[in-house]
């Protein structure tokens, strides 16, 4: 027990060591004049892999796997569950990306009802 | 009536129903939190122009305080191996630590947004002070509930250490998965509302 705990320890300060570097990471690439698209690429593959570090080593994700009991094989709960949580994740990110994106068919411009009024001449 | 299988698994799910529990609420935070993320990418796709979030906000700070958050969830960790390791007065020393750094980071937010309301960037001020406002808001309301709950385990609670270990370690790896998610929002909340 105590040596497993111990392996653990020297585990979390490699990952505490990681994420400090990959945070100063992120910032100083921050500073190179990327162009948008790219800087949201850059910034965002640093945050997912120190999400991943996070998830996997300090919440023990990795270990999950074998909380499924020998006599049922399938995914434990808790990685089935964050799947489907992920894909549903996935779907909201990216209904608002569809949306803008989509350019099928006929625009419409929805009419602002706050937009200011066109003075019309009056028809006589 | 006691709560079932809250100190040994329960033999059909393999987990203890603390763990699974608290896994379904993180799922449904991650929702709640990924909802807001939706709307940034909405409001800043539709929006005619964007601030560059390094001109608005103090990225060394807000620097600083990713630093603290992440150290804050590395004395969580701590704490939890020092209760594996039958050691309370090392897991009330990491877990103090633990608290004194989530205050920390409130106190860093705090001059964070008392320097926006000194200059007018109020919520109300621009769209993209509107999402930063709202979702570092309900991060932050995310922290004083961490706090709460990681005080009571580290004073009154704690007194559970004599009557039942086990229960006790399984609370503080719920309390710890917790914290661990609440870090995990601040990962990407950072990079998105500061630097891009």
């Amino acid at each position: 027990m105590s040596e497993n705990v111990q392996h653990h320890i020297a585990i979390y300060k490699k990952v505490a060591a990681t994420l400090a570097v990959l945070t100063l990471l992120t910032v100083a690439v921050s500073y190179i004049d990327f162009a948008v698209p790219l800087a949201i690429t850059v910034a965002l593959l640093i945050a997912a892999t120190k999400g991943s570090l996070v998830l996997s080593f300090f919440m023990h994700l990795l270990e999950e796997k074998k909380s499924v009991p020998l006599s049922r094989k399938g995914i434990g709960l808790i990685i089935g569950s964050l799947i489907i949580t992920a894909l549903f994740f996935l779907v909201i990110i990216f209904v608002p990306v569809m949306g803008h994106a989509d350019k099928v068919g006929d625009y419409f411009a929805v009419p602002n009802a706050n937009a200011p009024t066109v003075e019309t001449p009056a028809a006589h | 009536m006691d709560i079932p299988y809250i100190v040994d698994e329960r033999p059909d799910t393999g987990l203890t129903n603390v763990k699974l529990g608290i896994w379904l609420f993180l799922a449904s935070e991650v929702m709640l939190f990924g909802a807001l993320f939706s709307s940034y990418v909405l409001l800043r796709l539709m929006a005619p122009e964007w601030p560059v979030g390094s001109e608005v906000l103090n990225v060394p700070m807000g620097t600083f305080n990713t630093a603290v958050l992440i150290g804050s969830s590395v004395t969580m960790v701590f704490a939890y191996a020092s209760l594996q390791m039958d050691d309370l007065a090392g897991f009330k020393k990491f877990m103090g630590a633990t608290i004194g750094l989530s205050l920390l980071f409130m106190v860093v937010k705090g001059f964070e947004y008392t320097h926006e309301f000194q200059i007018g960037n109020f919520p109300w001020t621009n769209t993209y002070l509107a999402i930063y406002f709202t979702m570092t808001g309900l991060h932050a309301l995310h922290i004083i509930g961490g706090v709460i709950v990681n005080t009571y385990f580290l004073g009154p609670g704690s007194k559970m250490w004599a009557t039942n270990k086990t229960q006790f370690t399984n609370r503080i790896e719920a309390a710890g998965l917790y914290w661990h998610f609440v870090d995990l929002v601040w990962i990407f909340l950072f990079p998105v509302l500061y630097l891009l």
